[in-house]
């Protein structure tokens, strides 16, 4: 067993654990924070990916000691103080989803991406979204969620200082 | 956006509005319910140990070292299985299929035995240890070396089968076909190879058994399409009660065909937890799932196709062989061998056609499955369809322009084809000419023609596909699985305060039911879909029902909550007239509400009358709002629609992209335009996947390679094209709303508009055919292999 500390969506964990144990079985069953899930336990498809201190990991291939003293966000972790983050509303809105497995990955995918870069391209969005499968949508809408996303999020314009008619 | 160049003949404000979907809330937030987010007090976690040959047999099972593992508390063999006469179980094909090997494995990835434990690393680590003597067998790898004379005895195990052959089935009029043929200016063949793929939803398949050693109940969490055809098959396998038995389908990750079937694990993990009395945890990975559950297609054809002078279609002849791999396992009506292979002659007015279909056992995983299409036909549009292109080339005519002279005219509906289908509805040429029109079809010819010439840059092809579908099975004098009619049902109660539980036979696994279906209601009573709770998959608290698949939940299940909704409205009528004291005939129903005629300030709104339904009823009426309703469906429907997929291909190295998809649906009346489009989009997808991509195969002595998510390719954001949509409306004249069903259309079609669309381009050089799934290497064979002309 070994000791580690990690702090998931916001609050700290300590906990001892086996070496071999999966991060996203730690989510899962440790924390049973189950939004995280397994698609095909080789890095392939991305139905695990999470946020290690804010990059896109696939937690199926990643020891939960490796986490030890980092940040991850979850899919769960993505509504704050009530209010759904702008990707959750963009893919409801922008019908982003079927079954919904492929979702929380999907999420915390983009909201990387919008970290980085608030205002990709679509080639930006589907080169991002690359490592992620969906049997679903056909990504279509997904890239849209993803727009949708980005454009809430874009700041308030300055207030013209004079406008004339 | 989709244009609607023809609106839903029934407007109201609930059809063909899109509604965002009711369950996005949950899977949003990450709080959906799958099979393995259910977690039980006690559970135990079983895995499974798998064949490394593709046929062997087992000489002996050393599990004493598993056992000895601490943690592991139970290893399971057939053997053992055998003693509850639990090792073999039927297919829903009614062959057979072993639980767990006993005398032999027949292919690679069988399953041996199982290790069930008190966690999940304990349970595998246990599979590690348990020795099998196997003796290697030779494999039998294709359907053609399977049906040959002395090719070794696949199903030895069955009593009076003494060759691999599954089925002989024949379809049509042989005579009149061979007639057709003899009066032929011209005929037209391809051989073509509908590869072996796999429906690969994202979630694995899995189970949680929980059998109650007191009370004997046992509830069984599955990813099943079908839980209730699935409970009443448990019952007769395990000699259980039905009513002790429920089978719960929780949130299921994508299905597409391959969550229909019964599976080994799943009856495993409900023989140990009957046997040990604690619930038993089984989930599939990707492996298991590919290597051995239903595959889908594997369909080797012929198809030939008499012309005349003019170039009219006169006969079509069809010889299909099929790998069922070791057992019969598709899920299908009985009545029909090879599925609905035999709408062979697809969107097109042939007055004769002969289909014969056999099928062989092979030492591969069995199956196959209709992989998000209506039992086999998307094998059937793909021949056709390539055909139709091969045709259209060698009379030099425009094979839109082909189709057009041959296509079924509106005025034929409905329409009875060579081999027996009753076509509903249709209008081919006017989605064909709005698919032509969007794609700019004139203009992309001038411009293939212009880069002909021009010789530098890459090639240019234009594929069609205009495809008819037969789904929403269906009538319950001809379409059954292993006996149970495929009627499907709605129940419908409405409380007091007005809202409402609609309860359906069918299990959804993304299609949007519990936003589409409460659309439904809202469109047949007038409360509103966020008042209205839909439930599927939990066989003890809904009605029986054949599940979802071939696309028939709208067809099927759709119809049966229309028909539910307006007996409500029947009830609602009798108590509006008692509580406004007129006579029922005085009424008129507007949207929600019930009015006196000529007088509509009096009226009482649906909720006011469910109200009344539990607190001022008619004396001597049951009380109450609800009611149950099992539709069967006097036809299929048949929706139809054409896709137009524009490639450019690099005829030096052989790669191609498709650079523009237009694709016409007519699905009749849309419910819920968005989630249809969805369903369109993922479809078109999938028949990308299949055209580009997609393909399990196997080496010599039957290993399989596709095993895993990086040797079966799926399509990723970056190459799935873009999608462009449109729509035109003929409405279904025999389901309650005109709505057709969608879920399988695009998959259906449109790969031979891509496969076509690369044929085009090479079509000067004197290529014919590139099968699938058509890889650079492929096309820059074919171009290799073309004369050049």
């Amino acid at each position: 067993m070994t000791q580690f500390s990690v702090t998931v969506n916001g609050q700290k964990w300590e906990d001892d654990i086996e070496a071999r144990l999966l991060l996203v079985h730690f989510l899962r069953d440790n924390l049973v924070l189950q939004g995280t899930h397994v698609g095909c336990d080789t890095t392939s498809c991305g139905a695990c990916t999470v946020l290690v201190d804010g990059l896109p990991v696939k937690s199926c291939t990643m020891f939960a000691v490796q986490t030890d003293g980092r940040e991850i966000t979850t899919v769960e972790g993505l509504k704050q103080n009530g209010e759904l983050d702008p990707i959750q509303v963009g893919f409801k809105e922008e019908h982003g989803l079927q079954c919904g497995f492929c979702t929380p990955g999907m999420m915390l995918v983009s909201r990387a991406l919008l970290d980085e870069n608030p205002d990709p391209s679509e080639e930006e969005i589907r080169w991002a979204l690359s490592g992620n499968l969906c049997r679903c949508t056909g990504y279509q809408n997904i890239v849209k969620a993803v727009q949708h996303a980005a454009e809430a999020m874009k700041p308030e314009p300055e207030p013209a200082l004079s406008r004339r008619k | 956006m989709a244009v609607t160049t023809n609106p839903s003949p029934s407007p109201s404000k609930w059809l063909g509005k899109s509604v965002k979907r009711k369950e996005d809330d949950r899977f949003i937030a990450g709080r959906g319910n799958y099979i393995e987010d259910i977690k039980l007090p006690a559970m135990l976690h079983m895995a499974i140990l798998r064949s490394p040959y593709a046929h062997a047999r087992i000489n002996s099972i050393d599990a004493s070292a598993a056992e000895a593992l601490p943690g592991v508390v139970a290893v399971i063999t057939g053997e053992l299985l055998a003693t509850y006469k639990l090792a073999w179980m039927p297919t829903l094909s009614g062959d057979t299929q072993a639980v767990l090997a006993t005398d032999k494995v027949r292919f690679q990835g069988q399953e041996v035995a199982c290790v069930v434990a008190e966690d999940r690393y304990v349970a595998h680590d246990a599979l590690e240890l348990i020795e099998v003597d196997y003796e290697p067998l030779p494999a039998v790898v294709s359907p053609q070396a399977s049906l040959e004379e002395g090719a070794p005895l696949i199903r030895d195990d069955k009593e009076g089968q003494s060759d691999n052959r599954v089925y002989h089935w024949e379809s049509g009029d042989a005579a009149a076909t061979e007639e057709a043929f003899a009066e032929a200016h011209r005929v037209v063949s391809l051989t073509t190879h509908y590869p072996r793929c796999h429906p690969s939803p994202l979630e694995c398949c899995g189970a949680v058994a929980d059998v109650n050693p007191a009370s004997g109940k046992a509830t069984i969490y599955m990813t099943s399409q079908a839980p209730h055809a699935i409970r009443t098959v448990f019952a007769m396998v395990t000699g259980l009660p039905e009513q002790n038995i429920q089978i719960i389908s929780p949130d299921i990750g994508g299905g597409f065909g391959n969550k229909v079937p019964v599976y080994p694990g799943y009856v495993v993990a409900t023989a140990a937890s009957l046997v040990l009395g604690r619930p038993v945890k089984w989930i599939e990975d990707r492996t298991g799932n590919l290597i051995s559950t239903g595959f889908a297609r594997d369909f080797h054809m012929t198809g030939e196709l008499a012309l005349s002078r003019t170039g009219e279609m006169l006969g079509l002849r069809v010889k299909m062989l099929s790998d069922q791999g070791y057992a019969y396992a598709d899920a299908q009506p009985s009545k029909f061998k090879a599925g609905l292979f035999h709408i062979v002659t697809g969107s097109y007015d042939i007055p004769a056609a002969h289909i014969i279909c056999d099928g062989a056992y092979t030492n591969k995983a069995p199956g196959g499955v209709a992989y998000r299409c209506s039992f086999r036909i998307t094998e059937a549009s793909y021949l056709i369809e390539r055909l139709v292109q091969n045709a259209a080339v060698e009379l030099k005519k425009d094979p839109a322009e082909f189709r057009r002279k041959n296509f079924i005219q509106p005025d034929q509906f409905p329409y009875t084809s060579a081999t027996g289908f009753v076509y509903d509805s249709g209008d081919y040429e006017r989605a064909m000419n709005l698919a032509l029109k969007e794609v700019g079809y004139k203009k992309l010819r001038a411009e293939q023609k212009a880069r002909r010439k021009d010789g530098t840059g890459p090639l240019l092809g234009i594929g069609l596909a205009t495809m008819t579908e037969a789904l929403g099975a269906g009538p319950s004098r001809d379409y059954d699985i292993l006996g149970l009619k495929m009627f499907d049902s709605a129940e419908l109660r409405v409380h007091p305060t007005g809202k409402a539980i609609l309860k359906l036979g069918v299990r959804h696994q993304g299609q949007g039911h519990e936003t589409t279906f409460a659309q439904i209601v809202a469109h047949e009573l007038g409360i509103p879909p966020d008042d209205i709770l839909v439930q599927e998959g939990d066989t003890d608290n809904t009605p029986y029902g054949l599940g979802t698949y071939a696309s028939r939940s709208t067809p099927t299940a759709g119809a049966a909550t229309s028909m539910v909704a307006r007996k409500l409205r029947d009830k609602a009528r009798k108590i509006a007239a008692y509580l406004l004291e007129v006579a029922e005939e005085d009424l008129e129903w507007d949207n929600d509400m019930f009015s006196v005629r000529g007088a509509p300030e009096k009226s009482k709104s649906i909720q006011e009358i469910a109200f009344a339904a539990y607190t001022d009823h008619p004396l001597g009426m049951e009380a109450g709002l609800e009611g149950v309703h099992y539709y069967d469906p006097p036809n299929l429907t048949f929706p139809f629609g054409t896709y137009v997929v524009v490639v450019e291909v690099d005829p030096d190295t052989g790669t191609w992209k498709p650079i523009k998809v237009v694709a016409v649906d007519d699905c009749g009346v849309r419910i819920n335009p968005m989630i249809v489009e969805g369903q369109i989009m993922g479809g078109l997808t999938e028949g990308y996947a299949m055209a580009a991509m997609q393909l399990i195969t196997f080496d010599d002595d039957g290993n399989c390679i596709g095993a895993n998510f990086m040797d079966y390719l799926i399509p990723t954001s970056w190459e799935t094209p873009h999608f462009d949509l449109f729509d035109t409306c003929t409405p279904s004249p025999h389901h309650p709303i005109g709505a057709k069903g969608v879920g399988e259309s695009a998959t259906v079609g449109s790969p031979a508009a891509f496969v076509n669309a690369v044929v085009d381009a090479l079509s000067h050089l004197g290529v014919t055919n590139v099968e699938m799934p058509v890889t650079s290497g492929r096309v820059w064979e074919a171009i290799q292999a073309a004369d050049g002309s």
